[in-house]
């Protein structure tokens, strides 16, 4: 547990979410081959599962960590098998709870990078409580969110972020719930990093999954993967290249947003309402272009662009949505201990047991 | 005036008033007294499910027991010989509970034609003869209050409010009971507030003067010490007892203690406890439910500290799938349940000892877990070390039963002397373990059956653990017919091997030829032992033994129980630990159960075993 670790603070943006993670040290660098375990993996063919895992495989390494202080924590669906095939410490945990489990992991060790991965049902579902708290409270973990709108594991229900009316073997005349916006949520849960990528770009998913290792706190990385089982397709327009310019808004922090054919296409604000809209580039020119700021603190701003999905605007952001600093529950907690210890000194049970009203016997 | 003083060998009083008359406090004070003074001693609080319900009503009604002696004492007492009554509802509330010929002391500027009307009396009980019975002691409590309050800074509403005080002062003449404790805790306990400070020790000393001048109260009374092992003591209740239990344990493994929690009554003080302890170490972790309280519990004990959850009968049975997972993962985890009435919410402020079955079978699939239960107050935190050690050294989550008669209520505890408790050893896996440099994070230690304890940040150990069955030794995910078998009965008999670490069951049978043996476990012992004792000195045989282990139990149970005619397990629930012992043993044990919320009285279970004991003498 000793070593060197990261201890650089990044400029403006505090101290890397791995500082106090010991690095593996010049000269013996680790790859893909370092973090594969031995076991077979066992997703369907197809499965947008396995691009996530060659991608996490191969950009583990670049973290410059000892593998040994990397802790994986699942819950369960077909996402939760990850961690199995990951040459780190692991932990397939039970249904929705892996946040929780993460957090006590993160809150004892801060020698430990701690991932969550979970899926739609796992984590808004059954598992809605702890993902919401575990935001809210910050604590330094990554949460990776596989999201394929469905129930794979067990076989095609529908899931809190399939879109209503959804026939499954469970709604054969629809599904009646509206569904969950994972980003919205993670918006609202007081989510300190919230980014979307896809499974199928990997250079995408792994700048996503770089800045969410490196944020400070909860770090929430909505991966659209496709389920080419129960709801293959689902992801198709942004995939597609015919369609993706046109249905997809790729975030970039400081630059004008902008999407379609040549970026054609912009994000604007109505002067009135102040409501973001859809505006042409050429009609109003690049000045009036919102600029994308991740670290923009008033959530509503992150929040109003990861509504662009929804109608009138219809079109869907990847990328990182909002990134800010917040102290973190682990390190205060931390911090707490240290401070008592300093100011009171480190505790004496003896004279903790005796309290103010003990007598002696003879 | 000159007062007659008469030796006593033991008291029970209790304090009845509203839940804002502040008898809780005054209890412990009087408390802190007594067991200053030497004597034996035992408590029993009891207050009302709401926080505040309305003034002066029966459900308001909050209540203090003290019983102190000079002599070995078992129980807070079956019947109080002294009730103190701040209010109508007070006294309507527990008159019936006094001895006969019982003191009543009442505070009369509250017996109103209102307050008397608000609890159902039509009539004034102090003028209608129905306390004939009594010795009756009418105080004029709140206005002897605000008269020795005049002239001070303060509002009538925080003179009346010192009437506790005053009554706390009259009962410590009255039992000459030494007083520099509570004038020390009343000036750290308003330091702040000079004007109140003031207040307080005028009303208390003044409650004592008025003992000495009045004419009411002739007699003084004293209770010598009770003759103790030599030691340090102190008074403590369950609940803190099982907080410095996990922190002596902790301390004992070499580990940092992380206590995942959610607030529940009656554990809520636990969690309470351990948060003042930071300069310990200690995290504590307030979870956004009993899951997640559990969770993080179980996330923190993988990653190498000993997690701890505290919670009641419904949080165990949220936590209930996190305990299975801890089964299969084969991690420490210690599990405190401080039972409560139930089912569901059922009564949350008064005990029972309920959830035996729910700890032992509640889980899916076969998931063998340890249950420990403590006997006393102070018992507590010897079972918390007791807990720590098996969970350690056999990586398994263990329950921890204690109930809200425990929690909330003391005696007095020997200090320990650190050192002395035991020395608890927790090795980490530091190297592979496999013949080809592997890790096999599921290769037993052919002793225990425990498997390595390999916490992240151990180069080289690198593994997976999950929820699904696994093969032993790889621990990989296995669906394998005849290992699940196996898996299945290793797991039953790693649990079942601890017996082999505990000492056997004990009994007490000074007579050395009962034929009748009352069997318990928890917080039945004291009234048990003090019915035993009661029927011993009538002449009547019959042998205790009293279970701390209840999975496993101790090896030489089943034969212990062959040895009598007849077994009795009194229980407060419908008969669990009977049912365990039967399917176990197939011993026709006979329940004796209770399930009103309140602990025994010592006198129902001397007359129940009176008779059993005829009964069995005359087949
Ligand atoms: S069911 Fe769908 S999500 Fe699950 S493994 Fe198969 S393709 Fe992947």
């Amino acid at each position: 547990m000793t070593g060197t670790t990261i201890s650089a603070v990044e400029a403006g943006l505090g101290p890397s979410g791995l500082y106090g993670v010991p690095l593996v040290g010049e000269g013996h660098p680790l790859g893909k081959k370092d973090f594969t375990s031995d076991q077979e993996v066992r997703w369907c063919p197809g499965c947008g599962d396995y691009a996530v895992l060659a991608a996490v495989q191969s950009f583990l390494p670049e973290l410059g960590l000892r593998r040994e202080n990397i802790v994986f924590v699942s819950g369960i669906g077909c996402s939760s098998r990850f961690p199995y095939y990951l040459d780190t410490y692991g932990m397939h945990s039970i249904h929705g709870r892996a946040p929780a489990i993460a957090s006590g992991i993160a809150v004892s060790r801060p020698d430990l990078s701690v991932w969550v991965v979970t899926g739609d049902g796992d984590a808004l579902s059954i598992g809605g409580n702890h993902i919401a708290h575990a935001l809210r409270r910050n604590i330094n973990i990554t949460i990776l969110l596989f999201n394929n709108r469905i129930y794979g594991l067990t076989k095609g229900q529908y899931s809190p972020t399939s879109e209503a009316g959804k026939i499954t073997k469970s709604t054969p005349m629809g599904s009646l719930d509206t569904p969950f916006n994972p980003v919205s949520f993670a918006i609202g849960s007081e989510a300190t990093f919230v980014a979307r990528a896809l499974d199928s770009d990997r250079k995408q998913l792994t700048a996503v999954l770089r800045a969410a290792a490196e944020h400070r706190g909860a770090s929430f990385v909505e991966i659209y993967q496709n389920c080419p089982i129960f709801n293959d397709g689902a992801f198709d327009p942004l995939k597609s290249p015919d369609t993706r310019d046109e249905q997809m808004i790729r975030l970039e922090h400081g630059q004008p947003i902008r999407w379609g054919e040549q970026g054609r296409h912009g994000l604007g604000r109505d002067p009135r309402s102040g409501q973001l809209v859809s505006v042409e580039v050429a009609d109003v020119g690049e000045e009036a272009l919102v600029v994308h700021d991740d670290h923009n603190e008033d959530p509503a701003y992150a929040f109003a662009l990861s509504r662009l999905s929804d109608p009138p605007i219809g079109r869907t952001p990847v990328g990182v949505f909002r990134s800010v600093r917040r102290p973190t529950y682990d390190d205060m907690a931390r911090e707490q201990v240290a401070h008592a210890q300093s100011t009171q000194g480190p505790g004496d049970l003896a004279q903790l047991f005796a309290g103010k009203d003990s007598w002696t016997v003879d | 005036m000159l007062k007659q003083t008469q030796q006593l060998h033991r008291v029970v009083i209790r304090l009845a008033g509203d839940s804002g008359d502040g008898m809780q406090l005054t209890g412990d004070r009087f408390t802190a007294e007594s067991a200053v003074l030497g004597n034996d001693l035992s408590t029993l609080p009891n207050y009302p499910a709401e926080i505040r319900a309305p003034a002066g009503t029966l459900p308001g009604v909050s209540s203090f027991q003290v019983h102190f002696a000079d002599h070995d004492v078992l129980t807070p007492g079956d019947a109080p010989d002294v009730l103190v009554a701040m209010n109508p509802a007070g006294l309507k509330a527990n008159l019936r509970d006094l001895r006969h010929g019982g003191d009543v002391i009442v505070d009369t500027d509250e017996f109103t034609k209102r307050n008397l009307a608000r609890v159902g009396y039509e009539t004034n009980p102090l003028e209608d003869g129905s306390l004939d019975g009594y010795q009756v002691h009418k105080v004029a409590l709140t206005s002897l209050t605000v008269a020795a309050l005049e002239g001070h800074e303060i509002t009538k509403k925080e003179a009346e409010r010192a009437k506790n005080m005053f009554a706390l002062g009259l009962l410590s003449w009255l039992y000459s009971r030494p007083v520099e404790g509570t004038e020390a805790f009343l000036r750290a306990k308003f330091a702040a507030r000079p004007e109140i400070l003031d207040a307080n020790l005028t009303a208390f000393r003044a409650g004592w003067s008025y003992g000495e001048t009045t004419e009411d109260f002739a007699v003084i009374y004293q209770v010598q010490p009770a003759p103790m092992p030599p030691g340090t003591y102190r008074n403590i209740n369950g609940n803190t007892a099982l907080a410095y239990g996990l922190m002596a344990a902790a301390a004992r493994c070499g580990l940092p203690l992380f206590l995942g929690s959610y607030p529940i009554t009656p554990a809520s003080d636990v969690l309470h406890e351990l948060s003042k302890h930071k300069r310990f170490g200690v995290l504590t972790f307030q979870a956004e439910d009993e899951i997640a309280g559990v969770g993080a519990a179980l996330g923190a004990s993988y990653a190498g500290a000993l997690g701890v959850t505290t919670t009641s009968g419904p949080g165990v049975a949220l936590k209930t799938e996190t305990i299975g997972l801890a089964v299969t993962l084969e991690l420490p985890l210690i599990i405190c349940d401080v039972q409560r009435g139930g089912p569901s919410t059922g009564l949350p402020t008064k005990t029972e000892q309920a959830d035996l079955l729910q700890v032992m079978y509640g889980r899916n699939g076969e998931a063998p877990v340890p249950v420990l239960a403590a006997r006393s107050p102070a018992d507590c935190f010897d079972v918390a070390i007791e807990a720590a050690r098996i969970a350690t050294a056999y990586r398994t989550p263990v329950f921890v039963l204690t109930d809200g008669y425990l929690a909330n209520g003391s005696e007095p505890w020997r200090i320990p002397v650190i050192e002395e408790l035991p020395a608890l050893q927790v090795s980490f896996a530091t190297e592979p373990n496999g013949a080809n440099g592997e890790f096999l994070p599921y290769l037993r230690d052919p002793q225990t059956l425990a498997r390595p304890w390999a916490v992240p940040g151990t180069p080289g150990l690198e593994h997976r653990i999950g929820g699904i069955e696994k093969a032993d030794g790889s621990g990989n995910i296995s669906y394998d017919p005849a290992n699940h078998d196996h898996m299945v009965r290793v797991r039953a008999e790693k649990v079942e091997r601890i017996a082999e670490s505990i000492p056997p069951l004990e009994v007490a049978d000074p007579d050395g030829d009962a034929r009748v043996l009352v069997l318990g476990w928890g917080s039945t012992y004291g009234p048990i032992a003090a019915a035993c004792r009661n029927l011993r000195e009538e002449g009547v045989h019959v042998a205790q033994a009293h279970l701390r282990h209840l999975n496993p139990f101790p090896s030489n149970t089943g034969e212990v129980l062959s040895r009598y005619d007849r077994v009795v397990v009194p229980e407060m629930n419908l008969g669990q630990l009977s049912l365990m012992l039967r399917a176990r043993y197939l011993v026709d044990v006979a329940g004796f159960n209770r399930v009103r919320g309140l602990p025994f009285t010592s006198t129902e279970l001397a007359d129940h075993l009176r008779t059993v004991v005829k009964e069995v003498a005359g087949a």
